[in-house]
């Protein structure tokens, strides 16, 4: 009995040695997704990208050697929850950077945790307040909700339209949106003739539409998150609006022309590439991560990725360079990043630097039509 | 000529979502009128009833009447178990523990639909075509016209139901004095089963009508309860013409409200509606003052 016993023991410890002598242990990282709760639109795709790239990563023989272990919990879209979630991430699983939270509540939440903890952050979230001002531990992936604001008066001014009219939700992305919509139009020149918003509950726009059909407005802009935007567009048709609708990239998914159905037909919306992937440039820098992204995900998930989940892929490959870079510890990884130039990943092309920590230009959005149920790419 | 114009797409736009309050309304009041409480998980039967048909269509595979039949019925059942299990047990319960009871059982539901349903926002294709029609230079969907018809047949069959026949005539003297009733021969209990089922059908069908305008998910009910209750107030909680009027004025003030104030209160004007015929008109926009006799 005692020989077996003995036998057991050794061999025991045999086998611990020899998995410590077989891997390295391996680089934990952090990760806080909105997986549940209002946000989960953001947060699952997310949690199941940055998971599937984590994978991805292992399978291939992992960063120099070293396996990557992500600890993720669900914030459920509570700052609170968040806040608690980060510190058990810091002290309890000793990871040595984060990345999400889902949403702007959260990340804004939690910046002053990792800044005194001193762990880099990579927010998913695409508030500009996060990364503005420059904040030493924190960056994002997410495109800042002014470049799309950018990009659509671009549009207008090369039509030379310069009446518009502005329909936003009255949420936190609404109300972001519509400031960056106010404090961008003098710099393109346009004017704001009427500024009306709605609930994101309700059910029926027409009255916004119908003052805006009054007025000598030359477009419509609406900021808001299904399905508030399908609802404006079914009440626009209901209406016989003739003037162009544009929306925000709130709603770049095919979910929205499922839910508006015909009257999305012609709404112009800025978008991440993800969604006209296929339809890009040869010479699109972000044509090969694109399009590697979504077979990945394909397999997977038996789902088509979108660019929510395309945030976390960023977040995650920054994380691997800058590792690559940078070493194992929360400081080399956050002078690594910050010194990250020309990574061409799903959002965009990131250039980091002191001074900008989100990294993106307004080239990271393409202008995008619906057609016949499907996306265009306008020129 | 436009201002004209205007005003009569943001009436007949207020009109169209006002009859969905009204719908809602009437169902609130049919349950309080045969037992005193306010049932907070109507705006939970007015989301089921979208939610059953679209789940009918898509996973039974059914045409749409049928579906809209087995969503109602389904919705039915539920407020008919919800009733049993919920409320009946609970015999010498006061009004306030029963109201946050149903409270408690809006939650449950949602969160179940949450889970079961998911939470993705999903449509219902129009009854009969999207081509708007034009009426006193505002436009409509064929889909209002449906909602105001439903709204219409839904009251006069309340009408008919609850002063014409023996179950609705005994359901009233159930909410008049319940121990009167039971006196004279009333089952108070079955009575209190019948509203929930009535409410449940009556719910649920608005539900479905106005699925194929708003569209539906998991978490409509909450403010569409909201605003049928409202309209239940201003109506004086009655189930009769004046909860409808209190919808239709609820709808039109909110849409005219929007458009010609500031859309930014939508909500607000409704809120502040209700608040002050609370305050100043406790019994309803169109009923007389009660007097208790002492």
């Amino acid at each position: 009995m005692r020989k077996l016993i003995t036998t057991a023991l050794a061999l025991f410890t045999l086998l611990c040695l020899s998995t410590v002598a077989y891997a390295a242990a391996p680089i934990k990282i952090g990760g806080l997704f909105a997986v549940t709760g209002p946000a989960s639109f953001l947060g699952e795709p997310e949690r199941n990208t940055a998971q599937m790239v984590v994978d991805e990563i292992n399978k291939a023989g992992g960063i120099k050697g070293r396996k990557i272990e992500l600890i993720t919990y669900d914030t459920v879209g509570d700052t609170t929850k968040a806040v608690q979630l980060a510190n058990k991430l810091i002290k309890n699983d000793k990871v040595v950077a984060i990345i999400g939270p889902s949403t702007t509540g959260d990340s804004m939440a939690i910046i002053p945790v990792v800044e005194k903890a001193g762990i880099p952050l990579i927010s998913c979230a695409a508030g500009s307040k996060i990364t503005e001002p420059v904040k030493k531990w924190v960056f994002k992936t997410a495109q800042n909700d002014g470049l799309a604001v950018a990009r659509i008066y671009e549009q207008l001014k090369k039509e030379k339209k310069t009446k518009v009219a502005i329909l936003t939700v009255s949420d936190g992305f609404g109300s972001s949106g519509r400031e960056q919509l106010k404090a961008q139009a003098k710099v393109y020149g346009i004017q704001i003739l009427s500024d009306d918003t709605y609930g994101p509950k309700d059910t029926d726009m027409t009255a916004q539409l119908t003052k805006i059909r009054g007025s000598q407005a030359q477009a419509v802009i609406c900021w808001g998150t299904n399905p508030g935007p399908a609802v404006v567009a079914r009440n626009a048709k209901q209406l016989g609006l003739k003037i162009p609708l544009y929306m925000s990239h709130g709603v770049s998914s095919k979910k929205f022309i499922v839910l508006a159905g015909d009257a999305a037909d012609g709404i112009r919306l800025p978008s991440g590439k993800v969604l006209v992937a296929d339809l890009l440039p040869k010479n699109d820098k972000q044509k090969a991560s694109l399009l590697s992204f979504i077979k990945d995900y394909q397999n997977h998930y038996k789902a088509e990725g979108d660019h929510f989940g395309g945030h976390a892929w960023d977040a995650v490959m920054l994380l691997k360079g800058a590792i690559e870079r940078g070493g194992d510890t929360p400081a080399g990884i956050r002078n690594a990043l910050e010194t990250t130039r020309n990574f061409a990943g799903i959002g965009g092309v990131f250039n980091f630097s002191p001074r900008d920590h989100a990294g993106l230009t307004k080239e990271a959005f393409t202008l995008v039509e619906v057609r016949k149920k499907d996306w265009v790419l306008v020129k | 000529m436009e201002l004209l114009n205007q005003v009569s797409q943001f009436v007949i736009s207020g009109l169209a979502t006002g009859a969905i309050y009204a719908l809602i309304g009437l169902s609130f009041a049919i349950i309080f009128n045969s037992t005193g409480i306010i049932n907070f998980a109507q705006g939970e039967f007015v989301m089921l009833g979208g939610v059953l048909t679209i789940l009918c269509i898509n996973a039974l595979q059914l045409p749409l009447l049928a579906a809209i039949c087995a969503a109602v019925a389904g919705t039915t059942v539920i407020g008919l178990v919800f009733e049993r299990l919920a409320i009946r047990p609970l015999k010498n319960a006061t009004p306030l523990a029963l109201i946050i009871i149903t409270i408690g059982a809006s939650i449950l539901i949602r969160g179940l639909v949450m889970l079961l349903w998911g939470k993705d926002t999903q449509a219902l294709p129009a009854f009969s075509g999207n081509d708007p029609i034009s009426v006193a230079g505002a436009t409509l969907l064929p889909q209002h016209l449906w909602i105001f018809g439903v709204t219409i047949l839904v009251i006069v069959g309340c009408r008919l139901f609850f002063h014409h026949t023996i179950s609705g005539k005994a359901m009233r003297a159930c909410s008049f004095n319940p121990r009167a009733a039971n006196l004279v021969g009333v089952s108070v209990g079955r009575m209190v089963l019948f509203s929930f089922v009535i409410s449940a059908a009556v719910g649920s069908l608005a539900g479905v009508i106005i699925a194929p305008l708003t569209m539906t998910a998991y978490d409509v009910g909450v403010m569409l309860g909201l605003k049928g209750f409202c309209a239940a107030i201003m109506g004086g909680m009655g189930s009769g013409l004046g909860t409808v009027l209190g919808g239709l004025i609820l709808g039109a003030l909110e849409s005219l409200g929007a458009g010609l104030i500031s859309s930014g209160y939508k909500d607000a004007i409704a809120f502040l509606i209700l608040l002050l015929i609370l305050f100043i008109r406790p019994q309803g926009l169109f009923k007389k003052g009660e007097t208790d006799r002492v």
